[in-house]
């Protein structure tokens, strides 16, 4: 059986009270019976959460400033006080997600080489385009923080932040029993977010005065939209192949 | 069905052989396969884990086993690797926890139930209503932090209920050490049990310390922190069940003896073909290691160790629900406390437990905080409308309030 086909196909899923006549209502009967051993809400563990909101420090900063001997006195200009690090901050971000956003591809054409597409559905070299894009909007990153005196080695906090917010799309996208449209659909979250990403960092730029930066940022805004756009539209075709009783033959074709 | 572990011939020591893609194979689905394929496996990882940790131990204090202890130990600790890595990747942290407490629950139910001696089977009691205590708080920070349900992975075999309130189970040291079974007239039986019972707490214990700190949010990384402690009070109880006077081969024998029994129930019950192969193949392994800690037996204490085994044993594990022997003894004996070696009325708990976990408890406590006024309803609280709907009262107002 192939994967892709996986969404619609009916097995033995054990995990709703359903299929279990007999024991599943002696389970909710037991556990409407029996009085909690304190009273109160969900609130009690949102007051506990709420303390260490208030007593927690931040989960880390941005590198020192860079050295800014060497850089020529525009970029000086534009690097002083506290937005440049505000700048620099989203950079590392979009840095990071470009580098990861490589490797999703990467995930994502193995996946069509162990299940093939559907009719509508991504070729190859479409996967193989986007990667690209992914690589040069990284390198993109890197000469854009170095421009800047900035270390592109660096994990700024947005970096973390949005490296954990991909840990399930990555786990999803690598995990050898879940299909292409599995994975597609785990990549759309990636490429929405990706289009957000660099809306912001070309609308940051432009306000900062970084206008050759804001232009490269609507660049790659461009063909992140493209690419959000034809995730969208192949799930879509997935779906409604899938809907038609179609997609073993579209597969198999 | 019986085994008979004097004639049965396991797979020759040089043949137990794997390869990495032995090891890492197929996982077992989480949403189609039973809910007890995920019990045995994490239950014989526990064992497993037991098995290694004990080898290493004996190996420090015993040279002329060592070689014998490694080469047997090599092949248990990929043992262990081949049936913890049929955990999927699908499988949250804390769902694998709720699998843990199933076991915690099912198993020493079981235990408790056929141990046949009767100080024994009433701390297998004391202890299970611990557990069944720890599956309804991790249940309510699935519930109330994710949003998901625990029935999904219990697949209603075990109730999600409060059993002795976490909060009270924190003691002493001195009131987790239990009498010891004497090694010359207990039951084979009692010393499997308790052997098996030990690794399965070591193992929760573990993986409590090791996950905890993974999460982000302060409720779970508390509450963890805090079962965690159980944990460790569990195996304090649990490892002191076994006669101190054995000697290290006779503790072996034991162990091994702990490991065919438990391969053999998995494999008599289980479902998934795939997995069964497992719990076969293991079984002639297991077999293989107790015939060789025989021989070594016979030939450095100069004993014969069928004196100290069973020529069968009476009945698998039993994997299924033991909803109505948990809830009888829920009801019987949920108010009880242990004091020094003793389990005692409510009244007579000790003095200094009491004062050990209002110490622990003063700051709050986090099994309480996350399943304050919990019920757990099929798909989670949220399909209460009342719960749903219930009016917000803004936090900081409360908070200055307090």
């Amino acid at each position: 059986m192939n994967k892709n086909d996986r969404p619609t196909d009916i097995g033995i899923n054990r995990t709703g009270i359903a299929l279990s006549p007999l024991d599943g209502p002696l389970t909710a009967e037991g556990a409407s019976a029996a009085p909690p051993s304190s009273a109160g809400s969900w609130q009690d563990a949102a007051m506990v959460r709420l303390r260490y909101a208030a007593e927690a420090s931040e989960f880390g900063h941005m590198p020192p400033p860079a050295t800014l001997r060497g850089l020529a006195k525009t970029a000086k200009e534009l690097l002083k006080g506290h937005k440049a690090n505000v700048l620099l901050d989203k950079l590392g971000e979009r840095l990071a997600f470009e580098r990861t956003g490589v490797r999703l591809y990467d995930g994502l054409i193995v996946k069509f080489e162990a299940n093939g597409s559907w009719e509508g559905g991504p070729t190859l070299e479409e996967l193989v385009a986007f990667r690209s894009d992914e690589a040069r909007h990284f390198e993109l990153m890197v000469q854009a923080l170095v421009k800047l005196g900035a270390d592109p080695t660096a994990m700024t906090p947005s970096a973390d932040i949005t490296a954990v917010e991909s840990l399930g799309v990555l786990q999803v996208i690598s995990d050898p029993r879940t299909g292409l449209a599995h994975a597609l659909h785990a990549q759309q979250i990636a490429e929405l977010a990706d289009v957000a990403g660099w809306d912001l960092l070309a609308s940051l730029s432009e306000t900062l005065g970084h206008t050759e930066l804001a232009a490269e940022c609507r660049r790659a805004l461009a063909q992140e939209n493209l690419h959000a756009a034809a995730v969208a539209r192949w799930l879509k075709a997935h779906a409604e192949v899938a809907a038609r009783g179609e997609l073993e033959q579209a597969v198999a074709s | 069905m019986s085994l008979d572990i004097f004639k049965e011939r396991g797979t020759p020591l040089d043949r137990q052989s794997f390869t990495w893609k032995d090891m890492v194979g197929e996982p077992y689905s989480k949403l189609d396969d039973d809910a007890f394929t995920r019990v045995r496996q994490i239950l014989m990882h526990g064992v497993e884990q037991e098995s290694c940790r004990f080898k290493h131990f004996a190996a420090r204090f015993n040279p002329e086993l060592r070689l014998p202890l490694a080469r047997i130990r090599r092949v248990e600790h990929h043992q262990a690797t081949m049936v913890n890595w049929l955990m999927p990747g699908d499988q949250s942290t804390l769902e694998t926890t709720i699998g843990f407490e199933q076991v915690a629950i099912e198993v020493t139910a079981h235990v408790a139930a056929v141990e046949p001696d009767p100080y024994m089977a009433q701390i297998y009691r004391f202890g299970l209503l611990e557990d069944f205590d720890h599956l309804y708080r991790y249940a309510a920070l699935m519930d109330r932090l994710c949003g998901k349900d625990a029935n999904n992975i219990l697949q209603s075999y075990t109730d999600v209920m409060p059993g002795r309130p976490t909060s009270v189970e924190h003691r002493a040291p001195e009131d987790d050490l239990r009498l010891h079974y004497q090694k010359t007239r207990a039951a084979p039986l009692t010393k499997i049990h308790a052997a098996l019972i030990t690794g399965s707490e070591w193992q929760t214990r573990d993986y409590y310390l090791t996950v905890g700190p993974t999460f982000a949010d302060p409720i779970a990384r508390q509450l963890y922190a805090e079962i965690a402690s159980i944990e460790e009070q569990h195996v304090t109880q649990y490892e002191a069940l076994s006669d101190p006077s054995e000697t290290w081969l006779e503790k072996w024998l034991v162990q091994e003896a702990t490991e065919v029994y438990a391969y053999w129930s998995c494999y008599s019950q289980e479902q998934n073909p795939r997995i069964k192969l497992i719990w076969e193949r293991f079984l002639s392994y297991e077999l293989e290691h107790l015939r060789l800690v025989r021989e070594l037996m016979q030939k450095l204490e100069n004993r014969d160790p069928a004196e100290l085994l069973p020529a069968e044993f009476p009945d698998p594990l039993s994997f299924t629900s033991h909803r109505k022997f948990v809830r009888e003894t829920l009801a019987a004996e949920v108010d009880l406390r242990a004091r020094g070696y003793d389990i005692v009325p409510m009244d007579q708990d000790s003095p200094a437990s009491i004062a050990y976990r209002a110490q622990l408890n003063a700051g709050g406590s986090p099994s309480e905080a996350v399943a304050a006024g919990y019920h757990w309803r099929p798909g989670t609280e949220l399909t209460d409308r009342r719960v749903r709907d219930a009016a917000f009262a803004p936090l900081s107002g409360q908070e200055a309030a307090q």
